[in-house]
């Protein structure tokens, strides 16, 4: 982490959470650009030109979904939304709206770390997008190879249908990071089916009988309540 | 007991009296003993007088003949326009209530007190509208006529042998705060008469031959004087005994209490009226009784409609009214009397011929016999020649039957006594003819008892001469001898007459006694029905149907609603709605306490009769028959009365009773807030407490050890996540408690929600292994996904909190078409055996727990309210939760609730298509 130098904006009016993200980001080595409005924050994000952006929603001002709105109409920074539990509407609007991941209130630094790891990693790979179309993902015994459309279990190839596949790619490039049930939705069923939920829960369900060794207790696909899927980090 | 005492209740009665009359207006009345002694002129001058010293005037009616010295008084006064009614083609000129009201004056003159209103006016007379002017508050200045007065209008009649048809109830007068008695000269009086001054000159000729002859009005001013110095005599004595209460007890007065027997004669009004002025004489309450016989129940119409009217007449000239049942009226007066402590009794001269009175006696005799300690006054019947019709007996309707059959048995009876005489008796050898006569009386005795006086009659005649005719010699033929016979047959009509008179009154008796069993009993049916009802419109609906089935009329009830608005709350059969008129006297009911619509005084011209339901702490409701098809006699009235206000009483009850359940529920309320308030605040502390601990030992201290510094921020972490818990439950709580707490449903894969939850109680589940067991083919159920791993997470979260480290807990799942079976179990200590579903109950912590628990989270788990939102939770999903303790050990959690039906389709991919 020590290489680390990414610059860090945050969004967010509450003094003791600002404090602690300050203590936490820099003892990791981020340079931290801090905001506690709305359009301060918009300021910052264009002349500060931050690496990430962590938002809370619950801006005095400006509704974080149409500040994160605003930002993606000419940036690919990532943002990482910050918001009270029971809220799940608002992050799902912010996600479809272009956010990257979010956190739930209160939450730990393990989880903050990853998800900041994941999100830098991101826009790293790809600029701002997602992974290589050709790349490998790894955990574990799962072995994803996008190039080839091949999946794994310990070595062992496992059969799928072109829809499983399809959502299992889709998480495999955005490995990390949440995807909204609306988004999966239309990349594998088209814009038509964005509100059929059922579709992802039945093959979720299909996916984890064929790649987990538990389902009740899944290790790869993760589900974000209310919110949609993940896939679990790659190691390293 | 010391007689002389005042009686508490008497001094309350007056202190309430007072009371009511402080808020009342003052009512002031310019008393005369005939037109044009200058009443208007009075009332108006003295007014003017009021107004000069800012009272706020309004001339609410002057009469509208012309006396120019009344006219000058008038002008520049506020005067109200009159109401014009249209009335069979004229246009009558009436006393605007509703404005006056409205204007709301300090003082208010109304003429002529004793006039009659038009129809469909609210009230029939005016001094009605007077009486509600003053329970405004406002003060009322009111002119009036000796004529007018109820009690002296017999008199009045006698004097002038003109009938006054507008009449007033003393009381008014009694009660009026002030009297003045305006008064000249009658030889004053005619001469202004003679120039015009009262009436038109053509009148005033009329008016002096007739009704103003001088007799007459040296007649009237007696009778004013006297009636004004009545009352005078009466504020003397009322002076002196409010003294009393304060000084030396005066000869305090036995109270005298007076009966007056009141029949459906003519004369009885009479003698109603004169009880009235015996009772302002000795300043008496007085009663009016009528005896109920058996023969009274067959009285006429016409007879019935006189009674009803002598009643209301002594109910309006002050007396309490009842109505007694019994054989004789004698016995039923003097045990009422003895049982009221009446002194005095007055009954009116019988009207009996001697014979009769002589043969049966008379009530009056009977009366003044056994009245032992009672004065009994026998009132002479004056005035009017044509005798008082007698209480004429409904002709009982007779067909032509009862006479055949008397016939037919008589022909009967003489057969067998032919047979008898003839066959048996060998011609009167063996038997004489004394047996025939006598299966001939039993014959007629059987007629007498069954049919009546006149069947009995011909059928005696009958019976002796076919007796004559067939057994005495000679044989078939009526012979001169035969007159002898003519004793048998008056003897046997005697026989046949007694018998059937008494039937007759048995008949009678048990017609009335039927009758009162009735009232009885559908009395007490009613209340029998209404003990049993705890809510409102059960009381209502018992109401209704009991009322109309006895009044065979459409009940219905009207109560005051949620904003005190009066609304129908039950009827007995649905017919068109009330229209505005109905509804305004029913809201005049109900305000005023008083009982209005047909019938009665107040707005007789309504088509129902509305009584108000009232109950200790006041007015509840109106009871109404909506369709009474003639006006109910006060008996039926007062029975009437009798289920409004048993109905009442079981409203207040029902109402009593929801009053109490809701103090009884706020307690509760109270109690729980409480028990949460100290549950929360001390599980808020606690973690609190830990939290502030370690990281100021952590601000402030820098010697402590690195393992000693990454404890302390482990704890912080830890009592922190407990503190998300509480929080969490106690929203989640008070959502589902203020029913904010709306499912958003889904289709949901079960493992879905089971592995979010697993995972999310990981950390705290520790190394408790969690298995769980799912049909392959589980289907999608509809629910609310994070409201049931909610459930979920709180049944994990218990079983870590209750069981040791290491025990293994199984989430198990079955399906049939309708219902998802879902149960947790656990290997740990079990729910308390005695009620496991208490654990379901809000603030319900299990007994102190394994060594655990302790080590983990320190003593407590939480603020017992885990597993209500579980169960909160699953009853909002239309299922059930159980908890009970498995046979082997440990507790088992049985969650049911509906899949939701079937499953919304996905589409099917073809296996072709795969390109893997």
């Amino acid at each position: 982490m020590s290489s680390s130098q990414a610059t860090i904006l945050v969004i967010e009016d509450e003094d003791p959470i600002r404090r602690f993200l300050r203590v936490m980001l820099e003892a990791h080595r981020y340079r931290l650009v801090e905001s506690t409005t709305g359009k301060d924050g918009l300021l910052q994000a264009a002349t500060a030109q931050p690496d990430l952006i962590i938002l809370d929603l619950g801006l005095p001002d400006i509704d974080g979904v149409e500040l994160t709105r605003q930002i993606r109409e000419w940036s690919h920074v990532p943002i990482i939304i910050v918001s009270a539990r029971g809220r799940e509407q608002d992050k799902v609007v912010a996600l479809d709206a272009g956010a990257d991941d979010y956190l739930t209130k209160p939450f730990g630094v393990s989880e903050l770390m990853a998800r900041l790891r994941v999100a830098l990693r991101h826009s790293a790979e790809k600029g701002g997008g997602a992974m290589d179309d050709k790349s490998v993902f790894e955990k574990d015994d799962l072995r994803i190879d996008l190039a080839r459309r091949e999946v794994s279990i310990a070595g062992k190839a496992i059969h799928l249908t072109p829809n499983e596949y399809r959502i299992l790619s889709i998480l495999a490039k955005h490995a990390g990071r949440v995807l909204t049930h609306t988004q999966l939705l239309k990349d594998v069923w088209g814009p038509g089916s964005a509100h059929e939920t059922h579709y992802l829960r039945v093959y979720m369900n299909q996916l984890r009988q064929k790649i987990e060794a538990d389902p009740a207790q899944p290790k790869y696909l993760i589900t974000e309540p209310g919110v949609g899927y993940r896939l679990a980090e790659r190691a390293g | 007991m010391n007689e002389d005492r005042p009686n508490p209740d008497a001094l309350l009665a007056e202190v309430a009296a007072e009371e009511r009359k402080a808020a009342r207006g003052k009512l002031k009345i310019f008393f005369g003993s005939n037109a044009g002694v200058g009443k208007t002129f009075a009332m108006l001058d003295e007014a003017r007088k009021r107004a000069a010293e800012g009272a706020k005037l309004l001339v609410g009616y002057a009469e509208p003949h012309i006396r120019p010295d009344t006219e000058a008084l008038l002008l520049g006064l506020d005067i109200l326009p009159y109401k014009l009614v249209e009335h069979k083609g004229a246009t009558l000129k009436e006393f605007d209530l509703d404005a006056a009201l409205a204007k709301h004056p300090t003082l208010i003159c109304v003429d002529e007190l004793a006039h009659s209103n038009a129809p469909g006016m609210r009230h029939p007379k005016r001094w009605q509208d007077v009486e509600e002017l003053l329970n405004a508050g406002i003060n009322v200045y009111a002119t009036l006529n000796v004529q007018h007065l109820e009690s002296v209008n017999d008199i009045v009649e006698r004097i002038t042998g003109v009938k006054v048809r507008e009449t007033l109830p003393d009381r008014v007068l009694d009660e009026a705060d002030e009297v003045e008695l305006v008064d000249i000269a009658p030889d004053e009086l005619i001469e202004r008469l003679r120039e015009g001054k009262v009436y038109k000159p053509q009148q005033a000729e009329q008016a002096l031959k007739h009704f103003f002859n001088r007799g007459n009005l040296i007649a009237l001013r007696e009778l004013a004087l006297r009636k004004t110095a009545e009352r005078v005599d009466a504020q003397m004595r009322e002076a002196r005994r409010t003294n009393a209460t304060t000084q030396t007890p005066p000869p305090w007065a036995a109270s005298e209490r007076i009966l007056v027997c009141v029949g459906p004669s003519p004369f009885a009004a009479q003698l109603v009226r004169a009880t009235k002025r015996l009772a302002m004489g000795v300043r008496a309450p007085w009663v009016a009784a009528f005896v109920e016989t058996p023969s009274s129940v067959n009285m006429t119409e016409a007879a019935r409609a006189r009674l009803t009217e002598n009643m209301q007449l002594a109910e309006q000239l002050g007396a309490e009214t009842v109505t007694l049942s019994g054989n004789n009226v004698a016995d039923e007066l003097i045990a009422y009397s003895r049982q009221k402590n009446i002194t005095k009794i007055v009954a009116g001269k019988p009207e009996l011929p001697r014979w009769r009175e002589w043969l049966f006696g008379s009530i009056v005799e009977e009366l003044i016999r056994r009245s032992g300690s009672i004065d009994v006054y026998v009132i002479r019947h004056e005035g009017e020649k044509n005798r008082p019709a007698r209480v004429a007996q409904q002709p009982e309707k007779v067909g032509w039957q009862p006479y055949a059959y008397a016939l037919g048995i008589c022909t009967l009876a003489t057969l067998l006594g032919m047979f008898v005489y003839h066959v048996l008796g060998n011609h009167g050898k063996r038997f004489s003819n004394t047996n025939t006569l006598m299966i001939e009386l039993l014959a007629v005795l059987f007629v007498a008892t069954r049919f009546g006086r006149w069947p009995a009659i011909v059928a005696s005649l009958y019976a002796v001469a076919a007796f004559d005719f067939t057994v005495v010699p000679p044989y078939y033929t009526f012979s001169v001898e035969d007159s002898q016979y003519v004793f048998t047959f008056a003897v046997m009509l005697a026989t046949a007459l007694l018998i059937s008179t008494m039937a007759d009154r048995i008949r009678r008796q048990a017609v009335a006694a039927r009758n009162r069993e009735r009232r009885t009993a559908a009395l007490l049916s009613l209340s029998r029905d209404l003990t049993a009802k705890r809510e409102r419109t059960e009381i209502v609906e018992a109401e209704v149907r009991h009322v109309s089935g006895v009044f065979d009329s459409i009940a219905a009830v009207f109560l005051p609603n949620a904003k005190g608005e009066l609304a129908m709350a039950g009827m007995s059969r649905e017919t068109q709605p009330l229209d505005e008129k109905e509804l305004s006297v029913i809201q005049w009911v109900f305000d005023h306490g008083q009982a209005a619509g047909r019938g009665t005084d107040t707005l007789p011209s309504a088509t129902g009769i509305y009584l108000p339901m009232s109950a200790m702490r006041g007015i509840v409701g109106v009871l109404g028959l909506l369709d009474s098809k003639e006006p109910q006699s006060p008996e039926r009235v007062h029975l009437l009365e009798a289920f409004a206000n048993q109905s009442a009483v079981a409203i207040e009850r029902a109402a009593l009773a929801e009053e109490s359940r809701q103090a009884w529920e706020r307690v509760e309320a109270e109690f729980l807030r409480n028990t949460l308030l100290s549950g929360v605040s001390h599980d808020l502390r606690t973690p609190l407490a830990t939290i502030t601990g370690a990281a100021s030992s952590l601000v402030e201290s820098n010697g402590i050890a690195e393992d000693a510094r990454k404890e302390l921020a482990q704890s912080i972490v830890c009592e922190s996540e407990r503190m998300e818990r509480l929080i969490t439950n106690l929203l989640d709580m008070t959502r589902l408690e203020a029913g904010g707490f709306p499912l958003k449903l889904d289709w949901y894969a079960l493992q879905d929600i089971v592995g979010t939850a697993i995972q999310s109680t990981r950390k705290k589940l520790g190394d408790r292994n969690v298995k769980t067991h799912f049909p392959q083919d589980l289907p999608l159920i509809r629910v609310d996904g994070m409201a049931m791993e909610q459930v979920l997470i709180n049944l994990l979260d218990n079983a870590a909190s209750y069981t040791p480290p290491g025990t293994e807990i199984v989430i198990s799942a079955s399906v049939n078409a309708e219902e998802l079976e879902l149960q947790v179990t656990d290997g740990g200590p079990g729910l308390p055996p005695a009620d496991p579903g208490q654990v379901f109950q809000k603030f319900f912590r299990g007994a102190a727990s394994n060594g655990n628990a302790q080590s983990d989270n320190g003593s407590r788990h939480g603020a017992g309210l885990g597993l209500a939102i579980c169960k909160g939770i699953i009853g909002l999903h239309g299922g059930t939760i159980r908890a009970e303790n498995r046979a082997e050990g440990g507790a088992r959690f049985c969650i049911r609730i509906p899949t939701g039906g079937r499953p919304p389709a996905v589409p099917i991919e073809t296996d072709a298509e795969n390109t893997l």
